[in-house]
């Protein structure tokens, strides 16, 4: 016999014949119904709990605040060129001689200081961004290797709770839920942030 | 009301003064006390040691014992928990579909000290005097498993005299454990040394609980150290008054005879 | 001690049927003489070494109320927590109840998307299958995302033996792999070290500390150990070739995993490398998409004590351009289905490897995970790992708790742990073929409280104790054993002249 049926086997000797038909219990809350004011100032105590930065502006500043955010992230005078962007972020927000992310071995963003992506979604209630692998939140490897990360957050993205955001996700794609910036509790449980993963998060949130 | 008192295995052996403080509340409160003479115990040390079959006809003569009784009162978190979580799923693991039932049946109409008075009878003030520095530990089976919350302390608050000190750390076991605290006596005398040494900052004269088990194990260690500090049940200091201590109270260092 | 009453009452087993060594129901126990399910040493005895480590029990203290204080306050956040844990429970409980369907079915997701997946009876096959599948890379080197299963296993021991290093990147494995140590806990497995050994570890074993030239300043900041921790992979990360990761969950529905994590190694290793092992329990499992907000709402609170941990990491297969290129997902019994078996201590499968109990753990706070003698240590530890070995391999766990309850509690899908501890020491005593003197002992006492007339006499005898104690109101503090681990900590009360039902009965003239 496989491992495979063997162990399939094994499953239908444990469970016998009487198998419990249980109903799951979905009286959780699955939906926040704050208004979108509220939870964008939810989402930002929670981004700056966890020490990530944020800045506001209006759908017509985006540019302007994106260049801020790689001020607070980076310090005044950095270098265009060292700023990565997935390849689907709007021009209006990119730095001028920003590089977009193509082909290249993922290794090699490491060389670059910094990152420029868009988000999926953000969930006010944990104060976390997901980036889904589209153009516009870029490849895993983007959002990954760079030491500052700056994110666009739209204002229709931001969801309240854990439940409302998984429906707008693709299980497929490959997901990456970010709070915070990389951050550790290993030694003796007190959080530190900045490990292995961008040490500096700056989100941009559209009103 | 006609109450039966379960004074179980424990109290009625080595502490039985808890009992008779509690059949003397209970008829202050107005109520006739009954001790059914066929009880011994509820089952609860052989079932958690593992000899559930064992368990079985300790059970059953619990059961038999409690049969007719209408309302049954315990001075103890851990046998009243064990009444209620454990007697029917160790009768029905047998096979004794017919006892389970009953056994569920006498659960319902058994009740731990201070559930009773605050729940059933609707009092705080049981109009008792006792002019010590109290600290009262809530022991983890009436706390995690009846959920008796804060009623010990409304109870307490509510006495003449008493002077209650917040134990801290007051949710932490104290290492008894039953059998554990054999098999696993040096675990468990870590944990104790943590209680008493929780006990012993409140400079408090008495530490108080539901349980005459968890208090012979906080006694017991106090006593080792010589330090004063004695242990004395709920049961004990409700049913002080102004006229008279309870009897056969001790007011000598934990676990005096 | 149970507060499930709505459990339905477990089938008896047969009187004398074998449930322990290596099988239970005929289901083969994780095999012997392979990874770390087992000590070498009962609980009790190593416990009583670990409570004289004055340090230890410093470390672990600070680090597990740090950790209580911080998960008390994200779950009292919450308002529907209860409702969210019962959802988990019976999410937990359907999968178990639907087992082989949801396995094949999530290898037809994952094999649909680009994944290959294995089927591991146990330690060894999964060693084996892993061991190949990496020199088919022609790879020396591996990263590692932490993972118990693969602890568990000890893939790393099989990998050396095959000439492979392996890398471990979580912080807390790396510790306790410069180390030379062992995992002591769940999350945190290098908890019982402070910053200043963490210190010292890293000076003494990390390449960038050595050498007549190296800048040797290295303060015992966290912040400064994890930057340390930081320079000390990077290099590794990016030229990694192969990954091998555990996984919190798989997704039946859309053959979906998911790594929950803090640091970015998670990342590193799910990302840069072409090639990507997923060792995964075959309990891992949640049958739809959505079940994952229930999951992921009850993970990151409970184990430590975040809103949401800094990154989760969700793949299906193989991305085109993003990620590895080569995926392979081994699905690992070892033992699991034994556990399945047991109505009672099945549960136990529902664990999704928080560590809360652990945390809230009276005894753990003080022994360390160590003296459990398996990577899964604590409260957990000591239902699950006697389960996964047979009860007899682990037969000290499932009496090292005081059955106070607080894992209960702190448990996010509600596993009833002291019952199944409390089942557990039932299997253990019905399994024993000798006659026990402590089984001669309960087996007495239970002849005599179920006969209220033999009870009395017993009570009477115990009386006679007052000629021990010579008329002082202590007994002697040497007593022979067992009584003597009492009495070498605390006072026996001399027992008192007449008992109360003696005495009641006096008084109402019986």
């Amino acid at each position: 016999m496989s491992a495979r049926e063997e162990v399939l086997s094994r499953i239908r000797t444990a469970l016998g014949e009487r198998r419990p038909d249980v109903v799951v219990p979905r009286d959780y809350r699955t939906a926040d119904e704050r208004p979108a004011e509220q939870l964008r100032e939810v989402l930002v105590d929670r981004l700056e709990d966890y020490k990530a930065s944020v800045l506001h502006c209006g759908p017509d500043e985006v540019g302007a605040t994106v260049a801020a955010a790689l001020d607070t992230g980076l310090g005044a005078g950095w270098d265009p060129a060292s700023v990565v962007v997935a390849p689907g972020v709007p021009a209006g927000w990119r730095p001028e001689g920003a590089t977009e992310d193509d082909a290249r071995p993922a290794v090699e963003l490491a060389a670059f200081a910094a990152t420029l992506t868009g988000v999926a979604v953000a969930i006010a209630e944990t104060g976390t961004l997901v980036l889904d692998g589209s153009p516009l939140s870029g490849r895993r490897a983007v959002s990954l290797l760079p030491d500052c990360l700056v994110c666009v957050v739209e204002a229709g993205q931001v969801v309240g709770s854990v439940p409302e955001a998984l429906p707008r996700l693709d299980p497929n794609a490959p997901l990456t839920m970010i709070s915070g910036p990389s951050a550790t509790s290993d030694i003796e449980l007190q959080r530190v942030e900045g490990v292995h993963g961008p040490r500096t998060l700056v989100v941009v949130l559209v009103s | 009301m006609r109450v039966a008192l379960f004074a179980t295995c424990l109290v009625d052996t080595v502490a039985p003064q808890v009992a008779m403080a509690t059949a003397r509340l209970l008829e202050r409160l107005g109520h006739e006390v009954v001790v059914p003479p066929g009880q011994a115990c509820c089952g609860q040390m052989h079932v958690n040691t593992g000899y559930r079959r064992e368990a079985v006809p300790i059970v059953a003569n619990h059961v038999r014992a409690f049969a007719g009784a209408e309302v049954v009162v315990s001075p103890s978190g851990s046998c009243v928990a064990s009444i209620h979580h454990q007697q029917a799923m160790v009768l029905r693991r047998a096979g004794e579909e017919g006892l389970a039932a009953e056994a569920e049946a006498l659960a319902e109409r058994t009740h731990e000290l201070s559930q009773f008075l605050v729940d059933v009878l609707g009092v705080t003030d049981v109009g008792a005097y006792y002019p010590h520095r109290v600290t009262y530990h809530p022991t983890c089976h009436s706390l995690r498993l009846l959920r008796v919350g804060d009623r010990p302390l409304q109870l307490l608050r509510a006495v003449r005299g008493l002077d209650l000190v917040e134990l801290p750390a007051a949710e932490q076991c104290c290492g008894f454990g039953g059998t554990f605290s054999i098999k696993n006596s040096d675990t468990s005398t870590a944990m104790l040394t943590d209680k008493m040494a929780n006990v012993l900052s409140t400079h408090a004269e008495v530490c108080t609980a539901g349980d005459a088990s968890c208090l012979m194990h906080i006694g017991g260690g106090l006593s080792r150290l010589r330090s004063g500090t004695r242990t004395v049940h709920l049961a004990e200091i409700l049913a002080s008054t102004e006229d008279a201590v309870s009897p056969q109270q001790t007011t000598r260092p934990a676990v005096s005879a | 001690m149970t507060t499930a009453p709505e459990r339905p009452a477990p089938t008896p087993l047969a009187p004398g049927a074998p449930r322990s060594g290596t099988t239970f129901l005929g289901l083969p126990t994780a095999p012997r003489g392979v990874g770390h399910l087992r000590g070498d040493r009962s609980f009790p005895d190593a416990a009583r070494d670990a409570l004289r480590d004055g340090q230890l029990r410093a470390n672990l203290g600070h680090a597990t109320s740090t950790i209580r204080a911080k998960r008390a306050k994200v779950v009292g956040e919450v308002p529907d927590w209860e409702e969210l844990r019962q959802a988990g429970k019976a999410l937990k409980q359907s999968t178990m109840a639907r087992l082989d369907e949801l396995l094949v079915q999530l290898e037809d997701q994952v094999t649909a998307r680009g994944g290959t997946v294995h089927w591991a009876r146990d330690a060894d096959e999964a060693n084996a299958i892993v061991t190949r599948l990496v020199q088919a890379t022609g790879a020396d080197e591996v990263v590692k995302v932490k993972s118990m299963a693969t602890q568990e296993i000890g893939l790393n021991e099989a990998l050396e033996a095959a000439g492979i290093t392996a890398h471990e990147t979580d912080l807390a494995e790396l510790i306790v792999q410069l180390g030379d140590d062992a995992p002591s806990h769940i999350l945190v497995p290098a908890i019982h070290k402070n910053r200043a050994e963490i210190r010292e570890i890293f000076l003494r074993t990390m390449p960038q500390f050595q050498g007549p030239d190296a800048d040797r300043d290295l303060p015992d900041e966290p912040r400064r150990l994890a930057m340390a921790a930081r320079t000390h992979l990077r290099e590794r990360f990016l030229r990694a070739r192969v990954a091998i990761s555990g996984a919190n969950f798989a997704v039946a529905e859309t053959g979906t995993l998911a790594v929950v994590e803090s640091e970015g190694n998670g990342r590193m290793c799910l990302t840069l490398p072409q090639t990507l092992i997923t060792v995964m329990g075959i309990e891992k499992l949640v049958p739809t998409w959505r079940d994952l907000e229930v999951f992921l709402q009850l993970l990151p609170r409970s184990s430590t004590g975040e809103r949401m941990n800094p990154y989760t990491s969700t793949w299906a297969g193989v991305t085109p351009g993003d990620g590895p290129q080569e995926f392979h997902l081994v699905l690992l019994d070892n033992g699991r289905t034994a556990v399945l078996a047991d109505e009672v201590g099945r549960e136990a499968l529902h664990c999704i490897r928080c560590s809360a109990c652990l945390n809230v753990c009276p005894v753990y706070e003080r022994t360390g995970g160590h003296s459990y003698g398996s990577v899964y240590p604590g409260p957990i530890g000591a239902v699950l790992s006697p389960q996964l070995t047979g009860v007899e391999d682990n037969a000290s766990l499932p009496y090292a708790s005081s059955l106070c309850g607080a894992c209960y509690d702190a448990c996010p899908v509600a596993i009833d742990i002291p019952s199944i501890l409390v089942h557990l020491r039932a299997e253990h005593v019905e399994a024993q073929e000798r006659t026990t003197p402590e089984a001669v002992a309960f087996r007495a006492l239970s002849k005599a409280m179920s006969h209220p007339r033999l009870w009395r006499l017993t009570q009477r005898a115990a009386g006679l104790g007052r000629l021990l104690a010579r008329g002082k109101p202590t007994l002697p503090p040497v007593l022979p054993p067992p009584v003597s681990g009492w009495t070498r900590s605390r006072d026996l009360p001399t027992p008192p002249r007449e008992t109360f039902t003696q005495a009641w009965a006096r008084e109402h003239g019986r």
